[in-house]
C-alpha cells in the first residue's frame, strides 16, 4: 500500500538527464533508515530463496534428463518425454485408481463422520462431559503416523493382536489384516478416522456456536422436534463452513499422506497401496529415477491446483461462498 | 433459553451421552492397552488377548530398551533435534515476521506475495531431496531442521499479530532512542510470549513426530531419530521388504515394542494439556478461515 504511494511520489516525468538517481537516492535513504529491518529480513529471505524457490527451479528436471554430475542446469532437455512415459505406463492407471479410491473413501466416510460427531457434541448441554470427550478425541491428532502405524501393527498382530483375535472370531475367519490387500483400504480409513475425526470437529463446533439461537426458539414454538431443528436450522447454519472444508479436502485429494501410506505398505499389499506420493519416493529416491519421479510429482501438484480452483469456481457458480 | 424437554428428547440425550463417552473411551483404549502391555511380562502379552492392567507387574521391557545403545542414541538425538529445531524455527520466523509487519517497508508486498505463492506451490519431494544432497546435508541433522525452518502459514499469523499491536508502544520507545532490534527484543517479544509459546509447542510436536525427513535424508542408521527407531522395532511386516530395515536386525520381543511406543508417545501426552489450552483459545484455528 505504502509502496505504491512512494511510487506515485517519484513519477516518470523526472528530467531526462538524471532520472534514476532521484529515485535510487530516495531508496538509498529509505534503505539506510531501515537497515536494521532489512538485516532482520535477510535470513528469512535467504531461507525462502534456498529451501522454497530453489526446489521450484529444480522442478525443471521434469523436462530434462537429470544427470547428477551435470547438475540441474547442464542436464539435457527432453521436453515432455517423462510425462509421456508416465501416462503410457501401466502404473499410471493403478496409481490414479488407488489414490482416488482412498480419497473418495476418506471424503465419503471420514468427512461426514466429522460433521456427525460435531453435531452430537453440539447437542450436549452437560459442559463437563462435552469438554472431557473433546479432550479425549483431539489427542490422536498430535501423535505421529509412526505411532499410529505401530499401534495398528500391535492391535492387528498375527495370532495375538486383540483386534486380530476379536474380528476373526466374530467373522469366523483367519485373516491377516496387515498383509491382506483387501483390508488395506479399510485399515487406512480406520486410522484416518481415529486420528483426525476429533480434531476435525473443532472448526465445525466453532461454526455451530455462531448459529442464531433465536431460530431454535421459534422452531420449538412451531413444534419442530430435535431432528427437524438440526435439519432445518443447524445444518443450513454451518453450510458455508462445510463447503469451505469440502473445497479444502478436494484440493488435497491427491495428497494421500505419504507417511501413513508408506508405513502401511508392504510387499504383499503393494498392488492396492501404491499412490502417487509413495510412487515418487520408491521410483525417485530408492531407484534413482529423479527426472521421471519429479514429472510424476509435478503432475500431481498441478492436478491439485486445478482441483482446488475448480471446486472453488463450482461453489461460487452455485451461489455459495467460495474459499477465495 | 429454556428447553422444554420431551421424553423423546431425554432418551436422545441419554443415548447421545452414552455414545460419546464410548467414543472417548474407544479413542483412548489403544493407549491403555499399550501402556499396560509395556509393564507386563512377555508371556502375559502373548497369552492374554487384551488387558488394561497387567497381572504381573514387570519393568523388563524398559530395562531392556534403556540398556540398548541404539535406542538411547535415537532418544537423545530426537530430544536435541527437537530443541534446536524449535529454537531455529522461532528465531527465523520472528525475525522475518517483524520487518514484514512494518507497512512502510519497501519490497514488503513483493516478499509477502512470494511467501504466499510458496504456500500454494512447492518443488516437491525429489527437487528438495536433490537440493539437500547438493548442499551436502545428507546424513546431517540440519536436514531435519532447515528445509521446514519457516512455515509460511505461521509466519503470516505472527506478522499479523505484530501488526495488530498498538503502534504507540513502538513510537514511545523510539522517542527514548531504542533501535528497531531493541524494540523487537524488549517490547514486542515480551508481549507476544503466549503466541510464541503456542507456536513453539506446535513446532516441537512437528519435529518430534517427523518421519519423512529422517527417512529421506538420514540413510546412516546410527543417526536415526526415535520415529525411525520405532518403525524398525514395530514394523514386523516390513521384514517382507519395503527397504530401510537393517538386514542384520533381529526382531525384538513384543514387550519392547510396547515400551518404545510409550516412550515415543509420552512427551506428546505430557505437553498435550498446554497445547490444548492454546488451541482451545482459537489462535491457530481462527486463522484457517480468516
Amino acid at each position: 500500500m505504502t509502496t505504491s504511494t512512494v511510487d506515485v511520489q517519484a513519477p516518470e516525468q523526472a528530467p531526462p538527464p538524471a532520472p534514476a538517481p532521484g529515485r535510487r537516492r530516495r531508496f538509498a535513504v529509505h534503505f539506510a533508515h531501515y537497515k536494521w529491518l532489512y538485516l532482520l529480513l535477510l535470513p528469512g529471505v535467504i531461507y525462502f530463496a534456498v529451501f522454497r524457490y530453489a526446489p521450484m527451479y529444480g522442478v525443471s528436471i521434469a523436462f530434462k534428463d537429470y544427470v547428477p554430475f551435470l547438475g540441474v542446469n547442464a542436464s539435457p532437455w527432453v521436453g515432455f518425454q517423462h510425462f509421456q512415459d508416465f501416462f503410457s505406463n501401466p502404473d499410471f492407471g493403478r496409481l490414479l485408481g488407488n489414490t482416488l479410491i482412498l480419497a473418495f473413501l476418506n471424503l465419503g466416510i471420514a468427512f461426514p463422520l466429522t460433521i456427525v460427531l460435531a453435531l452430537l457434541l453440539n447437542e450436549v448441554r452437560l459442559s463437563i462431559l462435552k469438554r472431557t470427550v473433546q479432550t479425549l478425541v483431539y489427542i490422536p491428532h498430535f501423535l505421529s503416523w509412526t505411532i499410529v502405524a505401530s499401534l495398528s501393527f500391535l492391535l492387528f498382530a498375527l495370532d495375538f493382536g486383540p483386534l486380530f483375535l476379536f474380528i476373526n472370531s466374530v467373522l469366523g475367519t483367519d485373516i491377516d489384516f496387515l498383509s491382506d490387500p483387501a483390508w488395506f483400504r479399510p485399515l487406512i480409513v480406520l486410522q484416518e478416522i481415529w486420528k483426525n475425526t476429533g480434531w476435525g470437529t473443532i472448526i465445525f463446533l466453532a461454526a455451530l456456536a455462531t448459529v442464531d439461537q433465536d431460530q431454535y426458539e421459534a422452531a420449538i414454538i412451531d413444534g419442530a422436534g430435535r431432528f427437524r431443528r438440526v435439519w432445518h436450522i443447524t445444518l443450513p447454519g454451518i453450510r458455508s463452513t462445510i463447503i469451505v472444508m469440502l473445497i479444502l479436502a478436494i484440493g488435497q485429494m491427491l495428497n494421500t499422506g505419504f507417511e501413513q501410506i508408506y508405513l502401511m505398505t508392504n510387499a504383499l499389499n503393494r498392488s492396492v497401496a501404491d499412490v502417487f506420493d509413495t510412487y515418487v519416493y520408491f521410483v525417485g529416491i530408492t531407484q534413482g529415477a529423479y527426472s521421471y519421479s519429479t514429472a510424476v510429482g509435478l503432475f500431481k501438484s498441478l492436478v491439485g491446483i486445478v482441483l482446488i480452483f475448480g471446486t472453488n469456481w463450482l461453489a461460487k457458480r452455485f451461489n455459495q461462498s467460495g474459499l477465495f | 433459553m429454556k428447553i422444554h424437554n420431551t421424553t423423546g428428547g431425554r432418551i436422545f440425550d441419554a443415548a447421545n451421552y452414552v455414545f460419546l463417552v464410548l467414543i472417548g473411551v474407544l479413542t483412548l483404549l489403544p493407549f491403555i492397552y499399550v501402556f499396560a502391555g509395556s509393564f507386563a511380562t512377555e508371556a502375559e502379552i502373548t497369552r492374554r488377548a487384551f488387558f488394561v492392567w497387567p497381572e504381573q507387574f514387570s519393568l523388563g521391557s524398559y530395562e531392556y530398551i534403556f540398556s540398548t545403545p541404539a535406542f538411547i542414541r535415537a532418544l537423545v538425538t530426537t530430544v536435541l533435534v527437537t530443541a534446536v529445531g524449535t529454537v531455529v524455527q522461532l528465531i527465523l520466523t520472528v525475525t522475518m515476521a517483524y520487518p514484514l509487519a512494518k507497512r512502510n517497508l519497501r519490497g514488503r508486498q513483493l516478499i509477502l506475495s512470494l511467501v504466499v505463492f510458496a504456500m500454494v506451490f512447492s518443488g516437491g519431494m525429489i527437487p528438495t531431496f536433490l537440493l539437500i544432497k547438493d548442499l551436502g546435508l545428507l546424513n546431517s541433522y540440519w536436514a531435519l531442521i532447515l528445509p521446514a525452518a519457516i512455515n509460511p502459514f505461521s509466519l503470516i499469523i505472527i506478522k499479523n499479530f505484530f501488526q495488530e499491536l498498538p503502534a504507540e508502544l513502538e513510537e514511545s520507545a523510539k522517542m527514548d532512542g531504542a533501535t528497531e532490534i531493541g524494540i523487537l527484543w524488549r517490547i514486542l517479544l515480551p508481549l507476544s510470549k503466549p503466541v510464541l509459546a503456542t507456536f513453539a509447542l506446535f513446532y516441537a510436536v512437528g519435529i518430534w513426530n517427523d518421519f519423512m525427513s529422517p527417512l529421506l535424508y538420514l540413510s546412516d542408521n546410527s543417526k536415526w531419530t526415535l520415529q525411525m527407531y520405532l518403525r524398525q522395532v514395530t514394523a514386523s511386516s516390513d521384514l517382507l521388504g519395503t527397504g530401510n530395515v537393517d538386514p542384520n536386525y533381529i526382531p525384538p520381543e513384543q514387550g519392547i515394542k510396547f515400551a518404545v511406543i510409550v516412550v515415543a508417545t509420552l512427551p506428546i501426552l505430557i505437553f498435550y494439556p498446554f497445547l490444548q489450552k492454546h488451541f482451545a483459545k482459537g489462535i491457530l484455528i481462527g486463522s484457517v478461515k480468516g
